[in-house]
């Protein structure tokens, strides 16, 4: 999947990845009677470059954290630093790639890729990294083709190819891996890991999915119940490309259901 | 991956069949088709009419001209450019000669049914063929109030439609006002129209806008509110600006929901167009019904009407069309 047009793609005018820094970040959902608090003190750093999962309970409140981190809403209480500055908006810079691929399905393959540029008045500017985008996820047959005419996993590459056409310096991944079949998820997570190593681009990742954690991040943090506390911070100090058999990595996930309360199902 | 795209595309089981079988040497549909119609050009001119009706042998002959090409359309059978789209239609064909015969037999033969109510078929022939002019002209007319009619409601109820959708205050002045007037049915408003009009052809506009553009407003409405908001958040991060929000995600988003206000509208403004001209605009098709009426031509009524039938069904025709180009990218259209 990833050819010629990746070095191309990831061309270096700001091949930075961002610097993330959570400074005591309280989250809130206005609920009729009161209101339901969901982050609690978040505070951690992202350093430019790193890939980071965000591990924990379904429904503790981590894709509300990307939410924040995406700048599409608010935070009730603190602040989240880019590069030191304060987010107050969306920004094509930091792009997300959510558990649904959403597609527009009046637009074709290509025109949902160009969707960024188009918005952001680029769109004559950009026509050959669009085509670079489509290469880099393997679907230049189908820029023609309509969404509802793509199978699960090549609509999820749409999806990534939509978010990377912007060049992106963080890239915000909510499990956007946990709706394909195994298989797929297995070649996309091997992907994914490749992409981020040439790019360069910070990347933040939500799932379920301890091993998919411990294969693609050099770090992991783990969080409790609702609202969500950081829990642990665990590096992942081990070489690419990974093998799911490490026996570091194994030992990891054992570490890892442990702060998940699940050490006695293994 | 390919075996995805390819499924989709791929013919269904049974057109496959058609075209790779080899040609039939006679279209049997066909041929009995022609018979069909042979036959009831010879009711028609050989048995004798019951009284003096006109343009007997005329009917006759068109029938018979209808039989002739069928039964060489049969025989040529592939030669023919368009034949295949011919070949399902022949059960109809078959069953539109036995109708017109049967028809035939009671009015002008046997003189069963009551007249002047029922007209036999070669009246009809003798409206079109006399009365053509007229006729011709109240199309048009009937066309020229429609059209500014309809496309004036469409556009505003589109517009005030998006507007309710996207905007808080639109919404909060909008919804009571389209909760009370909605309903009313446009015809309510015809006396008024046509006093506050300074010509009935205006009222007549503004009645068939009004028509038109409340069903529009509401269905286009309910689209923009109900796209799903993850196409904001998406479009939000790839840096869309509240326009692009408005015309490349909202609009498109909601057109589906827009093109069902449409068709509700056009429904909604043929009523509204027939009782304006009945009731005040002298001309168009409403009119030539009514005027038919009062002079008991009941033929003049019946050709009247199947003329209104085609100018309809063309017009809905011709909004699925548009709707089809427009909206190709969903799945499991309706066919028209």
């Amino acid at each position: 999947m990833v050819s010629a047009a990746a070095r191309r793609l990831d061309a270096p005018d700001n091949a930075e990845g961002m610097r993330l820094d959570f400074l005591g970040v309280n989250h809130a959902f206005a609920l009729e009677d009161r209101p339901l608090p969901v982050l609690e003190q978040i505070r951690f750093n992202v350093e430019p470059g790193e890939f980071v999962a965000l591990l924990g309970p379904s429904g503790c409140g981590k894709s509300t954290l990307l939410r924040l981190v995406a700048g599409l809403e608010p935070p009730t209480q603190g602040q989240i630093l880019e590069d030191g500055r304060p987010i107050t908006g969306p920004d094509p810079s930091r792009v997300v790639v959510f558990q649904d691929p959403t597609l527009f399905p009046w637009r074709t393959v290509r025109d949902n890729v160009a969707l960024g540029p188009e918005a952001q008045g680029l769109l004559k500017s950009h026509r050959t990294r669009i085509d670079d985008a489509l290469a880099l996820v393997g679907l230049s047959g189908f820029a023609k083709a309509y969404p509802h005419q793509l199978s699960g996993g090549m609509a999820q590459r749409v999806a990534l190819a939509r978010a990377l056409v912007n060049d992106p310096r963080l890239l915000i991944l909510d499990e956007p891996l946990g709706k394909l079949d195994s298989l797929t998820r297995i070649s996309m997570q091997g992907e994914l890991v490749e992409l981020w190593q040439r790019s360069g681009f910070t990347t933040l990742l939500v799932t379920h999915d301890i091993e998919e954690a411990l294969f693609m991040a050099t770090r992991v943090i783990v969080f409790s119940e609702r609202p969500a506390r950081v829990k642990a911070d665990i590096p992942i100090d081990r070489p690419y490309p990974r093998h799911r058999g490490d026996p570091k990595l194994v030992e990891l996930r054992r570490h890892l259901l442990e702060l998940l309360g699940l050490a006695q199902t293994w | 991956m390919d075996a995805t795209i390819e499924s989709t595309t791929t013919l269904a089981p049974d057109q496959v069949a058609s075209s790779e079988d080899a040609p039939p040497r006679l279209w049997l549909g066909g041929l009995g088709a022609g018979i069909a119609w042979l036959a009831a050009a010879l009711v028609v001119e050989f048995w004798p009419n019951f009284d003096d009706w006109a343009y007997t042998t005329e009917l006759a002959s068109a029938a018979g001209a209808l039989g002739g090409g069928l039964l060489f359309a049969s025989v040529a059978g592939r030669r023919l450019p368009g034949i295949d789209r011919l070949r399902s239609l022949a059960p109809w064909l078959v069953a539109l000669a036995l109708l017109l015969t049967s028809w035939e037999i009671f009015t002008a033969k046997l003189n069963l049914l009551p007249r002047p109510f029922f007209a036999p078929p070669q009246a009809f022939l003798e409206v079109y063929f006399e009365d053509w002019r007229r006729l011709g002209e109240c199309v048009i007319r009937s066309l020229l109030l429609l059209a500014p009619g309809f496309f004036i409601g469409a556009a505003l109820g589109f517009a005030s439609g998006v507007a309710l959708g996207w905007s808080r205050i639109a919404g909060y002045w909008g919804h009571p006002i389209l909760r009370l007037i909605g309903p009313l049915p446009a015809i309510a408003w015809l006396p008024i129209a046509f006093f506050a009009f300074p010509s009935s052809w205006s009222a007549s506009v503004f009645l068939i806008a009004l028509a038109s553009g409340i069903p529009v407003a509401i269905l286009t409405w309910s689209g923009v509110a109900g796209v799903n908001s993850a196409f904001y958040d998406i479009a939000r991060t790839l840096g869309a600006s509240q326009r692009f929000l408005v015309l490349k995600v909202a609009v498109p988003a909601a057109m589906p929901h827009v093109f069902v206000g449409l068709f509700m509208g056009l429904a909604s403004s043929f009523s509204v167009l027939v009782v304006a001209e009945m009731m005040g605009v002298k001309a168009g098709l409403g009119w030539y019904l009514q005027w038919a009426q009062g002079w008991a031509a009941y033929g003049n009524m019946y050709a009247a009407l199947l003329v209104m039938a085609v100018m309809c069904s063309g017009l809905v025709t011709l909004l699925f069309k548009i709707r089809d180009r427009l909206l190709a990218w969903q799945k499991g259209l309706l066919r028209w």
